[in-house]
């Protein structure tokens, strides 16, 4: 690729594609850790909630087992988080501007409340083994649990802020703060940029958003999945090898209680959030399922592509589904592309527009389609092999062949669960994408254009120049995060008599594993 | 108190919270490398391990808070400071995982190298953080819409660059005076051995430093004469600075401690005092410049924000006490930490 400096005048397309392009990269990094952070968080409180319960030292080994895969993860998803937080101000000065009284406060709100709960108590949680007694470390791994969950809460409010805006107004700064509020229905202008801005009216609006409530549900349930995959994934591998036999059936028993739950009640919460696309943004749902016609009985596509040339979506449908799923009706159409965003609000916008280009116009509010129709598939297809996983396990479960190694099925079944931590870091990977490739061109949905909310004084070249250094360190920190990862997993966890740097006041919560009651 | 005096306030504890916490991990990475058996650096790692994390949060709080409070000013520094502060996360990122890794296998090239990313990440760290202060305090160009107009030559200006050299003396010696209370026998002497000269170099980087900013940053001048009280503050600084090698010859590590922490928050009360109202100073067009009523966001927000900063500071501080006593006393090595 050629490079351009930025007197060139095509030189904001092409800050756009790198800030675009590298915000995607280091969140995407990112976001490989925090969900293990928050489901592993979830899985150590219900281990050493089990351990304190009974005083079987077996899920004491586990959740010491689990805290070191946790500190593994976590320290990466600090690291790359940091990142994240100064990105706003570096590549999307402009954004940062215009929405900083309320993307900003949700931010440091998340600062307050989450970060320094978690950091604090996650050294007592890695470190205070030997320091505080059993229910004070309890207690810190309960905390460090739910500051993760308040960190995903602050995040993704500011993030469904931006998805459907709520509990504000814009304001044009006059000289002194003489400000002038500006009506609802106000159309942004280029000019505008330097001068309007969204300020809060309502805070709590502002946090209850339209789409918060399912959007948080959907994030939290994901990541709850993501951790409860990767003890089933850890612990079918131990099963399969037959190492740690003790310690992989009880961890897996735990992983797939936990995934169960996760993964049932993410179908319904992922119908709830979908429901909420129809009513908040309708052109993201026509192109997540490739509606470019409005018919009735409109059909939902299992799998296949889009041929954006001749608007048809390819492979097998059944009809009247999507309008089912939509408005739990068969027969009401499901408005297409072609009709939204509709003629009034194009010809308020383009007032000189004839109406044969309005259609061509049209086009500018619609995301890449058939990208957006794949991402989506790809998480509901990984969805739905989640579900059918662990609906597979507990049948083996109560069919008493779930540990039986020696049994072909449950050894099948076993391997398919080694490889399935990685499906919902795809989904949820998928789902990221979906959302906000969906919510093209707008970064402030109908507000403000992910083109226009870029660093006005940042070059192409020095956005280039940080996606090649982070391009490099995530390179290795991944391939170094992959093999730590490895070699504590071949290490296992410790046996019982390991274990003896317990100080005293815990060993006494051991209840011999022949009396203890059976978890 | 208006709002945004009351946010420049809160701004500038949060970030000095930032200098006094991870100034010190930032420091012992800084003397990383000056130790150079295998135990020595684990007890190093050891000794800021429980902590590291949460002193790193206050600068993501604080830039969470110039968010909230002054989009304008962290809008127009950061995308300003664009390459530096890449590199400054690039540098927060190596030593974090550094720490995490570094000790994870036995091999000598496997700890040698997390030891030298730990060790320079920290000390670039310290001296970009420096650096982005000197530009701040010297002002930097900004053009009507209060955008950044320079390049990165223009940030690498000799005051600045001083700023970034000084800052990691800084970092340095509070990082020793914190090993120092933190280690015993054998290592604790080596530490000891080196805060008179950290102190004795500080000093003279400080005094010139001060001359420096004289004649960089008129202003300065004219403002401590308006507000004769920042004398009083910066007497007091050096008194508390030369108090530090007192307390060591003594033994007396935790007052030492305490001497070095006093003496970054009365630094970075100097500044602050010195430098209000202003946010971000615009040189040479001072008109251009961002303070702390150009740069605000709504009074609405400021508001909400200051109810979440009263609820939330109580308890941040009352855990940050928690973990601080939890860990106190001397660091020891077991098999399970870093």
């Amino acid at each position: 690729m050629q490079l351009r400096t930025a007197v060139l005048p095509d030189h904001y397309m092409e800050t756009e594609f790198l800030a675009r392009l590298q915000f995607a990269f280091t969140i995407m990094f990112h976001y490989i850790y925090p969900p293990l952070s928050i489901g592993l968080g979830v899985a150590l409180v219900i281990m050493e909630g089990i351990w304190l319960r009974t005083g079987n030292v077996l899920y004491h080994n586990m959740a010491r087992f689990w805290t070191r895969v946790f500190a593994l993860t976590f320290s990466i998803g600090v690291a790359t988080g940091i990142v994240m937080e100064f990105e706003f101000g570096t590549n999307w000065a402009t954004y940062s501007r215009f929405v900083g009284d309320i993307f900003g406060s949700a931010l440091a709100a998340e600062g307050i409340f989450a970060f320094f709960l978690e950091s604090g108590f996650l050294a007592v949680l890695l470190f205070g083994w030997n320091k505080v007694g059993p229910k004070m470390h309890f207690f810190a791994t309960c905390m460090v649990c739910l500051g993760s969950h308040f960190s995903a809460v602050w995040i993704v409010v500011a993030n469904s802020w931006m998805q459907t805006p709520a509990g504000y107004h814009l304001e044009k700064m006059g000289p002194n703060g003489a400000n002038v509020r500006l009506p609802a229905d106000y159309v942004l202008q280029p000019a505008d940029l330097t001068t309007v801005r969204a300020v809060v009216d309502d805070f709590w609006a502002m946090v209850f958003n339209p789409s918060s409530i399912d959007r948080l549900t959907h994030t939290i349930l994901g990541a709850w999945m993501a951790g409860a995959f990767l003890v089933l994934s850890i612990s079918a591998f131990y099963l399969l090898r037959k190492r740690h036999t003790d310690f992989a059936v009880a961890s897996l028993k735990v992983g797939l209680v936990f995934a169960s739950v996760a993964t049932i009640l993410q179908m319904i919460s992922g119908d709830s959030t979908a429901k909420g696309v129809v009513r908040n943004q309708p052109i993201k749902l026509a192109a997540i399922e490739g509606v470019y016609k409005t018919e009735p009985y409109t059909p939902l596509t299992l799998f296949g592509y889009v041929d954006p040339k001749t608007q048809t979506v390819h492979g097998p449908q059944i009809p009247g589904m999507l309008s089912f799923l939509c408005y739990m009706d068969f027969q009401k159409p499901v408005i297409g592309l072609n009709e939204q965003p509709s003629d009034t609000y194009l010809k308020a916008r383009y007032p000189t527009a004839t109406p044969e280009q309005l259609p061509e116009i049209r086009k500018r509010y619609w995301p890449i389609v058939p990208l957006v129709f794949q991402t989506y598939h790809l998480m509901i297809g990984i969805g739905g092999a989640c579900l059918g996983l662990v609906l597979a396990g507990l049948f083996l479960w109560w069919k008493g062949w779930l540990f039986d190694t020696e049994r072909k099925l449950t050894r099948w079944y076993l391997i398919a669960l080694v490889f399935s931590v990685i499906g919902p870091q795809v989904a949820n990977q998928a789902g990221w994408l979906t959302a906000e490739l969906g919510r093209q061109p707008w970064i402030v949905y109908g507000l403000l254009k992910t083109s226009q909310g870029l660093s006005k004084v940042v070059t192409a070249n020095q956005i280039l120049f940080s996606l090649i250094l982070f391009a490099m360190v995530y390179l290795l920190l991944f391939a170094v995060f992959i093999y730590l990862l490895t070699r504590k997993i071949q290490h296992g966890p410790e046996t019982e008599e390991e274990s003896e740097e317990m100080p005293e006041s815990w060993r006494q919560l051991i209840v011999e594993t022949e009396k203890a009651p059976r978890a | 108190m208006d709002y945004p005096t009351i946010w420049f306030l809160i701004v500038g504890v949060l970030l000095t919270g930032y200098a006094v916490l991870d100034g010190f991990d930032l420091g012992v990475g800084a003397l990383h490398l000056f130790v150079k058996k295998d135990d020595h650096r684990r007890l190093f790692l050891n000794a800021i391990g429980p902590v590291w994390d949460g002193n790193e949060v206050w600068l993501v709080v604080g830039g969470g808070a110039l968010f909230a409070a002054f989009p304008e000013a962290y809008a127009t520094v950061f995308s300003g400071f664009y390459v530096p502060f890449m590199l400054l996360l690039c540098c927060l990122i190596f030593r974090a995982v550094a720490i995490e890794f570094r000790s994870k296998e036995p091999w000598p090239w496997w700890r040698q190298m997390w030891d030298i990313a730990f060790s320079l990440g920290s000390i670039l760290a310290a001296f970009l953080i420096g650096l982005a202060m000197g530009n701040i305090v010297r002002g930097i160009p900004l053009d009507a819409d209060n955008e950044f107009a320079g390049s990165l030559e223009t940030l690498l200006n000799p005051y600045s660059v001083l700023l970034g050299f000084t800052t990691v003396l800084i970092f340095s010696l509070h990082g020793a005076i914190y090993l120092a209370l933190k280690t015993e026998g054998e290592l604790q002497g080596i530490v000891r051995g080196w805060i008179p000269t950290l102190i004795g170099i500080q000093m003279l980087f400080y005094i010139f430093f001060n001359f420096y900013t004289i004649i960089e940053c008129p202003y300065v001048l004219e403002t401590v004469k308006q507000r004769p009280h920042i004398m009083l503050i910066m007497a007091l600084d050096v008194i508390v600075v030369l108090n530090i090698p007192r307390e060591i010859h003594l033994g007396r590590e935790f007052n030492a401690f305490l001497c070095s922490c006093l003496g970054m928050i009365l630094l970075m009360a100097t500044f602050g005092l010195t430098y209000y109202p202003y946010m971000v100073l615009s040189v040479p067009n001072i008109q251009n410049s961002l303070t702390v009523y150009n740069a605000a966001s709504s009074s609405t927000t400021m508001g909400i924000m200051l109810i979440i900063t009263i609820i939330g500071v109580p308890l941040v501080l009352a855990y940050t006490f928690c973990i601080y006593y939890i860990f106190r006393g001397k660091t020891k090595l077991t098999a399970h930490n870093y």
